[in-house]
């Protein structure tokens, strides 16, 4: 029975592998429909032409004042906004700005968050503490106030501006959490192991430090683009984001609040796609937040 | 008391506690295949095994906590007296918990609420449990927290979890499962985290609570000293199975599994300084793909033909069983 | 042991003390010193085994850290063949402690869940360019995984892929990679049941031979920490508070709080019960924040007079030259042993 403790270990099997997180998410129904509508609408915004023009119509500047506000007609069935163009082509171009500024916000609040995240999780001291205080601020301000008050300040006001001010206000909830992240990877035994066998600190930023943290933030910013988007309507329809003549739910609706009595459909077509839209982004992010973090897997055993 | 004889299948003659035939599936993984011990009144069982072995998944099904969608009791019964717990109705088990039957989690932390203080979760007990006012049900929180050597309980009743060292923490544990007096703890691996004076000390607090309530006490654990201290019975398992059984002193003089013999074997002694110790070759079996005949077979020195058929519990003395067709041979040295 | 005498000494420890402040309130002004390792001196020679025991919180990993430099000491010193780790910066930091390698205690969280093992064991050959050339290294990390007892296909394998047994293999082929002189173990085994617990205490002995390692072996199990030493220290609170050769610890043990921690180490035989004289100790053990005045060990002691609430006892010889003990009381034991 005593055999070598060499050739023993060899033959030890390992564990049955994990289900891959794949093959979890896809026997999910939550998650097929939202990712199945989140594909049509980046679809949607990636090339407009293949969607707008499958009932005849299909150029959102072509327009017709004679149409102005008509309900919807054959060809047409959305009916015609208020300068009397096609409001589906309008509502299907109004895809692009959305995803656009939600990319552009996702990515810039992504870089910020985890740099300072990182290096206030990281290197702790004062670094934490300027950055900690930064982000304090930030908290204790009213966002939205914030963004209205810059916006206006903005002379131009596209896709760009926008994603900036979004971002300014976005990432501290982001860093936040990277820094916490950070902070506990830091600390894990195998990055100090990889500090004992010699490994600089770029190495382990970047090496050990940043893949395993990353988790969480990938997770809650899959959770924001829904917001981000809501958040673009919602300064636009406040008359501080993007501006006719970009064509954009927000601007649509904006638009549309002053008909509402004589054209109802000018608010809802844009409504329920601005609707489905967010909620599939965010019922996607939830998903992805399910099948990564293993604590909301864990079942706890109480007496 | 009174509500175990008012249930179905009462009997007094029976065993305090008898597993049966149980089977639990996670998925379609049978990881515990047919487990069955028994142990009574002012008894201590030990449950030893390997890592994996499906010790912790057979209290916790005995404690009902083991429920669809994760994982289910496929077969068998878990008879308190008689009374199976595993075919009662949900609301009556939940009352047996904590009254009749209680489990000390190897992770205390786990089994306590970070955010109330530890002398209200033990009240909650006593109020849930016997309906007992805010004040008197906090008067024997305090009481149980000095049962269990707590210092200066009155206090540290007001404190939260995180407040309390490891082996107190335990302890707190063991408070919240003995303060209403169950007929039946299962402790898992109660100790393991701690070191050997803390160890000790809550081994003696187990010991002295089961003589003075003549509790039956199973205990899980990995570490062969304590079993050899303070069992009076030790039931080995293996893959999900339990492979032997028998009273301590005989299982460890005489071992009749090639597996118990070769964990008995594992275990540092003064003697066997500067020699190599007994190694188990390869590894355990994987449970999502269960073999034909003796699951220890591909690791056994003494597996033979027979082995391929899957050995059945024999009765080799009083009380003593193996799961093991070569057990003549493991016997005589 | 005999011959340990006139080996080198590789790593040589003195007077070493490590404070954390305690922090408390808003500000997180320091309201006092934590006291995690409080003036522990220890020698190593090259393929001798020092086995630390004592209490959970008595510093055993503080001090591991120290030896490894994972942490920097309040005051004292580590020296590593001749060298002194706390003198030395950046790249002379890093060549001398490659001799001092730490082996952690959770093989579940020493690795890192996105790299392959062969990753893993590369890690310190990439990191350290002068070891090997770039060609040999994929040749070395399999060379290591066979010298661990693992198969070179597990190379590709990430940790959750791996039994526990398995990961504490790899854990301890890294630290090999760098050809240290000393292997400080930190529990290495407590997290693993019996049987695989036997397998690396065995791969543990193997290695020592083939290699003239030298380790610091800490554990809360007296046995395995016998099975492997050659020497043992006791710690409490910060302190070694009686070292000596195995057989002087545990056949002899002189201090109260030694002879305590033995006599309730379970032994693994039923024919023992009861024969078994055991020294409880009461209450808990004290905050390392605000120590007991004279031998921290009085308040639990069970031999303590009034003197050793007074005057801190020091760490001197008892019986043998090696045998060294810190209690007022050693030399005239209150009763004949445990
Ligand atoms: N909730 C669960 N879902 C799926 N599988 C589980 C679950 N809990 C346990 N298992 C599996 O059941 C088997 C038995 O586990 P169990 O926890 O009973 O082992 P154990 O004998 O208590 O081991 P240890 O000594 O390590 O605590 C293991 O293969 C484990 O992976
Ligand atoms: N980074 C730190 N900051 C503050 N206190 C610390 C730190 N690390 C350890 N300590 C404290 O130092 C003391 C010694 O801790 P250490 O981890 O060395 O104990 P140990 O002997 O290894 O215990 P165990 O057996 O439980 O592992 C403890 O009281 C601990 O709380
Ligand atoms: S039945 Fe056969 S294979 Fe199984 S333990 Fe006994 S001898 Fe070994
Ligand atoms: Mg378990
Ligand atoms: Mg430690």
């Amino acid at each position: 029975m005593a055999s070598s403790t060499l050739a023993s270990a060899s033959a030890e099997a390992p564990p049955a592998a994990r289900p891959g997180l794949l093959a979890k998410l896809r026997r999910r129904p939550a998650f097929a429909i939202s990712s199945a509508i989140a594909l049509v609408v980046c679809a949607m915004a990636a090339v407009p032409q293949a969607f707008a023009g499958w009932f005849g119509g299909g150029d959102p500047r072509k327009c017709d004042l004679v149409n102005s506000g008509l309900p919807p007609a054959p060809g047409h069935p959305f009916g015609f906004d208020i300068q009397g163009c096609d409001l589906y082509s309008n509502v299907v171009y109004g895809a692009r700005s959305s995803v656009l500024i939600a990319l552009l916000v996702t990515a810039g609040m992504i870089v910020v968050a985890v740099v300072l995240g990182s290096l206030a999780g990281y290197f702790r001291g004062w670094v934490d503490a300027v950055i900690s205080r930064v982000m304090d601020v930030f908290f204790g301000f009213p966002a939205l106030v914030g963004m209205i008050v810059l916006l206006q300040a903005a002379s131009t006001h596209n896709e760009w501006t926008v994603s900036a001010v979004l971002i300014l206000f976005g990432w501290p909830v982001l860093a936040r959490v990277m820094r916490g992240s950070v902070l506990e990877t830091a600390t894990g035994e195998y990055v100090a192991a990889a500090r004992g066998v010699g490994a600089g600190t770029a190495r382990i930023l970047l090496r050990h430090v940043l893949p395993n943290a990353l988790g969480p933030v990938a997770v809650l910013t899959g959770l924001n683009v829904g917001g981000v988007i809501a958040s673009e309507s919602a300064l636009t329809f406040l008359g501080v984001g993007l501006q006719t003549p970009a064509i954009s739910w927000g601007v649509q609706l904006n638009t549309a609040q002053q008909y509402f009595v004589t054209s109802p459909h000018l608010l809802i077509f844009p409504s329920i796609f601005l609707t489905v839209t967010v909620l599939s982004f965010v019922l996607l992010g939830d998903s992805l937040r399910d099948a990564f973090d293993p604590r909301l897997r864990q079942e706890v055993a109480r007496p | 008391m009174t509500r175990l004889e008012s249930l179905p299948g009462y009997d007094a003659a029976a065993p305090l506690l008898a597993v049966s035939e149980l089977r639990v599936r996670f998925g379609a993984t049978t990881v515990v295949d047919g487990v069955g011990y028994e142990v009574d009144g002012g008894q201590t069982l030990a449950v030893l095994g390997e890592s994996g072995s499906g010790k912790s998944v057979t209290a916790r099904a005995i404690m009902g906590l083991v429920r669809p969608p994760r994982g289910a009791v496929t077969a068998g019964s878990a008879r308190l007296r008689g009374v199976d717990l595993l075919t009662l109705a949900e609301e009556e088990r939940r009352r047996l918990r904590g009254t009749t039957i209680a489990m000390v989690f190897q992770d205390a932390l786990s089994a306590l609420n970070p955010v109330l203080s530890v002398g209200y979760q033990i009240a909650e007990l006593f109020r849930a449990h016997q309906g007992l006012s805010r004040k008197e049900a906090a008067r024997r929180a305090v009481e149980v927290l000095d049962l269990v050597r707590i210092p200066s309980a009155a206090r540290r009743a007001r404190d939260y979890p995180h407040q309390f060292s490891g082996g107190m923490r335990q302890r707190v544990g063991i408070g919240l499962a003995i303060a209403l007096n169950p007929q039946v703890i299962i402790a898992d691996e109660p100790t393991t985290a701690l070191d050997v004076t803390v160890q000790a000390q809550i081994i003696r607090l187990l010991g002295e609570l089961q003589r003075e309530h003549g509790t039956a006490l199973v205990l899980i654990t990995h570490d062969m000293g304590v079993v050899a201290d303070i069992a009076d019975r030790v039931a080995v398992m293996y893959a999900g199975r339990v492979v032997e059984q028998g009273a301590a002193a005989e299982v460890y003089a005489r071992p009749a599994h090639p597996y118990t013999e070769a964990l008995l074997g594992a275990i540092p002694r003064p003697e066997l300084r500067g020699r190599r110790l007994a190694v188990i070759p390869g590894a355990p079996p994987d449970p999502g793909r269960p073999e034909p005949g003796c699951r220890f077979r591909p690791r056994c020195g003494y597996a033979g033909d027979a082995c391929g058929q899957q050995p059945p519990a024999r009765e080799i003395g009083p009380g003593r069983l193996t799961a093991c067709h070569e057990w003549e041979r493991v016997t005589t040295p | 042991m005999t011959t340990a005498v006139e080996r080198e000494t590789v790593l040589d420890v003195r007077d070493l003390v490590k404070h954390f402040p305690v922090r408390q309130g808003a500000l997180r002004r320091t309201v006092g010193l934590l006291k995690a390792v409080d003036g522990v001196s220890l020698e190593l020679r090259r393929g001798e085994t020092l086995g630390i025991v004592g209490e959970s919180g008595c510093g055993k990993s503080t001090l591991a850290k120290l030896l490894t430099a994972h942490e920097r000491p309040t005051s004292g010193r580590v020296t590593v063949l001749g060298r002194s780790l706390h003198d030395l910066r950046g790249g002379e930091l890093r060549r001398a402690r490659r001799h001092v390698q730490l082996i952690f205690q959770d093989p579940y969280t020493s690795l890192d869940p996105r790299m392959t093992v062969a990753a893993t064991v590369r890690e310190p050959y990439d990191v350290n360019p002068d070891l090997a050339p770039r060609g040999d290294r994929d040749r070395l990390v399999r060379e290591l995984l066979e010298a661990v007892g693992l198969n070179p296909d597990h190379g590709g394998r990430y940790p959750h892929e791996l039994s526990g047994g398995q990961r504490q293999r790899v854990g301890i082929a890294r630290a090999l990679a760098l050809r240290p002189e000393v292997l400080v173990c930190d529990e290495p085994v407590s997290a693993l049941d019996v049987s695989v617990q036997a397998q690396i205490v065995n791969l543990l002995e193997e290695l020592r031979e083939r290699f003239s390692l030298a380790y610091v072996f800490i554990a809360h199990d007296l046995s395995v920490v016998r099975h492997l030493a050659d020497r043992v220290a006791v710690m409490y609170l910060g302190k070694v508070v009686e070292t000596g050769s195995e057989a002087e610890v545990y056949e002899s043990a002189a201090h109260p709080y030694t002879r305590a921690l033995l006599s309730a180490a379970p032994v693994p035989d039923p024919a023992a019960r009861g024969t078994r004289q055991e020294i409880v100790l009461d209450g808990e053990p004290p905050s390392p924040v605000d120590p007991p005045s004279g031998c921290s060990f009085h308040p639990r002691c069970f031999m303590a007079e009034d003197g050793c609430a007074r005057s801190a006892p020091v760490l001197e010889p008892v019986a043998g030259a090696g045998h060294l003990v810190s209690c007022h009381l050693a030399r005239h034991p209150g009763g004949d042993g445990p």
